[in-house]
């Protein structure tokens, strides 16, 4: 008894260190004075200022822009790395991996700067585009990351198999080899989106004038107070993100 | 995962439809790049200088000094407006980064601009030659009527007992050592040893008699709102707007003299635009322009012809957004001290936060 009480008191804990932060957000965006110390209402002012700021408008276009595009790139990209890893000798894999792991583990404003004076010694113009290429640098190694196991699982013999019975390379990689790493893929593409959607140091650095994310955006408000209309933007994305979470734990699967 | 990947899709697609394709070309005139504090200009004064003037603005922002300088440093983009503070135009002049502005380009700046915000700025830039004041404000004490009867005029307020765990200290080692070494009657540009052990033993002594109930930025802003403390250190700007949501606040300047802080426009030297550039800053200085600026950003103006424009007589006269500096002594502007002075300031920060 006292310990599933002591269970759920636990649970009941983590879950509102979890989200409090965020509901306290979610409370504040409806709030009509523009300072968190005062309540003065229950108002969707700021859910429409929101809409009818191009600023941050914009930046959202780019930030989901940005994460989607550097995501789907790098999951190509990584799935390419792992099919010939797996075809490498121990040794040589084991190294190449090593290196592949390295910027992950590496501080960000590192890679941040780094990006950043190999952009500038190659004379190459900062906009939209070194920001994508720096997305998808850092990206790759996170898709690897989680393609790679899957790699390993497999049998090699399917896919002899599948040579054998008259496929053709490409043909036997996408009917045998696909299906079985394709969630791998999957998560390591959703990995990669969220990587680049929470990134601001790597952003920081490689980014041009005039283009902002929403890290960055948030980032210049910090010094006159975070507007409330970032406390909008972030409850619909929350709510946005539960529902997808919900539908697709609840839909029922048709097999 | 099929149905989850197809329905990401879709709403990926549905806000690119909703929020549409934006992206600007370069005006007839050309273009300006601009690199400015976030949410330090009003929206509607760059779409009139683009209307007016067929030059196209690239609108840039940054968080801190700090984080502008190794952008531009590294020229990894050619900004040609700058709007950095004091002490940072000092190390930008001494690196050589900026370009010496041409006045007579700028009508509104020379005219517009009152003259003691130019004498203040000879702290950091001596003879005037590569800045133009755009906003600035002072450091002081804001403190609840309710909670503090007695009268405020000093630092020393800032040590008495009877405030214990109720005081609101700046968390950033200038501001910070700023309040100690004036309250001792020093300069707060101070790089003698002695004079910062001083100060560094006053900030120790109020911090463990436990009268600091933080050290915080933004955050005095709305603990103060909130009643959550009877003093802050504040700066000037934020005065205002807290005076609005709570009538018990009172902002002084202490008689021992502060800190005056001033952000100017700059031209960068590797720019491309320069004559733009110019005519942007000059625009800035334009009366009705840096009053929208003015009631957008609510930081002081250092323009006379905007502050003669104000129409709220109460603000137009108000003593915290425009005191007239010529009534306090012992007024300075933050100077770059230089690399071994930063760290030493850096030394003395770490011991007062770990005793």
């Amino acid at each position: 008894m006292i310990r599933t009480g002591l269970k759920r008191i636990y649970i009941g804990l983590i879950f509102l260190f979890l989200y409090a932060p965020i509901f306290t957000l979610i409370v504040l965006s409806f709030n009509a004075s523009k300072t968190r110390a005062k309540w003065e209402g229950f108002s969707f002012k700021w859910y429409i200022s929101l809409f009818e700021n191009e600023a941050i408008i914009q930046a959202l276009q780019n930030t989901l822009m940005i994460a989607f595009l550097s995501a789907l790139i790098a999951t190509v990209l990584g799935t390419m790395a792992c099919i010939s890893l797996q075809s490498m000798k121990r040794k040589t894999r084991a190294v190449l991996i090593g290196i592949t792991n390295i910027p992950m583990l590496n501080a960000e404003i590192v890679t941040g700067i780094s990006l950043m004076l190999l952009f500038i010694s190659l004379g190459v113009t900062f906009g939209f585009t070194t920001i994508l290429l720096a997305h998808i640098t850092f990206n790759i190694p996170y898709v690897i990351l989680s393609v790679m196991p899957r790699m390993k699982q497999l049998n090699p013999s399917t896919y002899e198999a599948a040579l054998d019975l008259g496929a053709s390379q490409l043909q036997a990689f996408f009917k045998v080899v696909f299906p079985d790493i394709l969630p791998g893929i999957i998560s390591g593409f959703f990995m990669a989106f969220t990587m680049s959607l929470d990134d601001f140091i790597i952003t920081h650095f490689t980014k041009g004038p005039g283009i902002d994310t929403l890290s960055t955006k948030i980032y210049t408000e910090v010094r006159k107070g975070i507007k409330p209309e970032m406390y909008s933007l972030s409850t619909i994305i929350f709510v946005t993100v539960l529902v997808l979470m919900l539908l697709v734990n609840y839909t029922p699967k048709k097999k | 995962m099929k149905k989850f990947l197809c329905m990401f899709l879709c709403m990926v697609l549905a806000m690119q439809a909703l929020t549409g394709c934006g992206g600007k070309k370069t005006g007839e005139n050309g273009v300006v790049y601009v690199y400015n504090w976030g949410e330090y200009i009003d929206p509607e004064t760059i779409s009139m200088f683009e209307e007016e003037t067929g030059i196209t603005v690239i609108y840039d922002e940054f968080d801190t000094n700090e984080a502008m300088l190794p952008k531009v440093e590294a020229g990894a983009s050619k900004y040609d407006v700058i709007c950095p503070s004091d002490y940072m135009i000092d190390k930008m002049i001494q690196k050589g980064l900026l370009a010496e502005l041409n006045f007579d380009n700028m009508p509104n700046a020379k005219k517009n601009i009152g003259a003691q915000y130019y004498e203040q700025s000879k702290g950091f830039d001596p003879e005037n030659k590569y800045s133009v004041p755009y906003c600035w404000g002072t450091v002081g004490i804001l403190y609840n009527k309710t909670m503090v009867t007695e009268p405020v005029d000093s630092w020393s307020i800032l040590w008495d007992e009877k405030y214990q765990d109720n005081i609101l200290m700046q968390d950033s080692v200038r501001d910070l050592f700023m309040v100690a070494l004036k309250l001792n009657g020093h300069s707060m540009n101070s790089t003698n040893k002695e004079e910062l052990e001083a100060a560094k033993n006053k900030l120790i002594e109020q911090k463990q008699k436990s009268l600091v109930q933080a050290y915080v930025i933004d955050e005095v802003r709305d603990k103060m709102i909130g009643n959550e403390a009877a003093i802050g250190v504040i700066y000037s700007g934020e005065a205002i707007f807290t005076q609005r949501q709570n009538p018990d606040l009172e902002y002084v300047i202490p008689k021992e003299g502060t800190n005056v802080w001033i952000d100017s426009w700059v031209i960068c030297k590797n720019g491309e635009n320069k004559e733009n550039a110019e005519k942007f800053i000059d625009f800035m200085c334009r009366g009705d322009i840096a009053l929208m600026n003015f009631e957008y950003i609510t930081y002081s103006t250092p323009n006379t012809e905007a502050q003669r424009l104000i129409e709220d007589e109460d603000i137009r006269n108000s003593k915290i957004a425009f005191p007239n500096l010529d009534d306090y002594e012992n007024l300075e502007v933050f100077r770059y001290l230089g690399e071994e002075a930063d760290a030493m300031y850096n030394a003395y920060w770490k011991e007062v936060f770990s005793n």
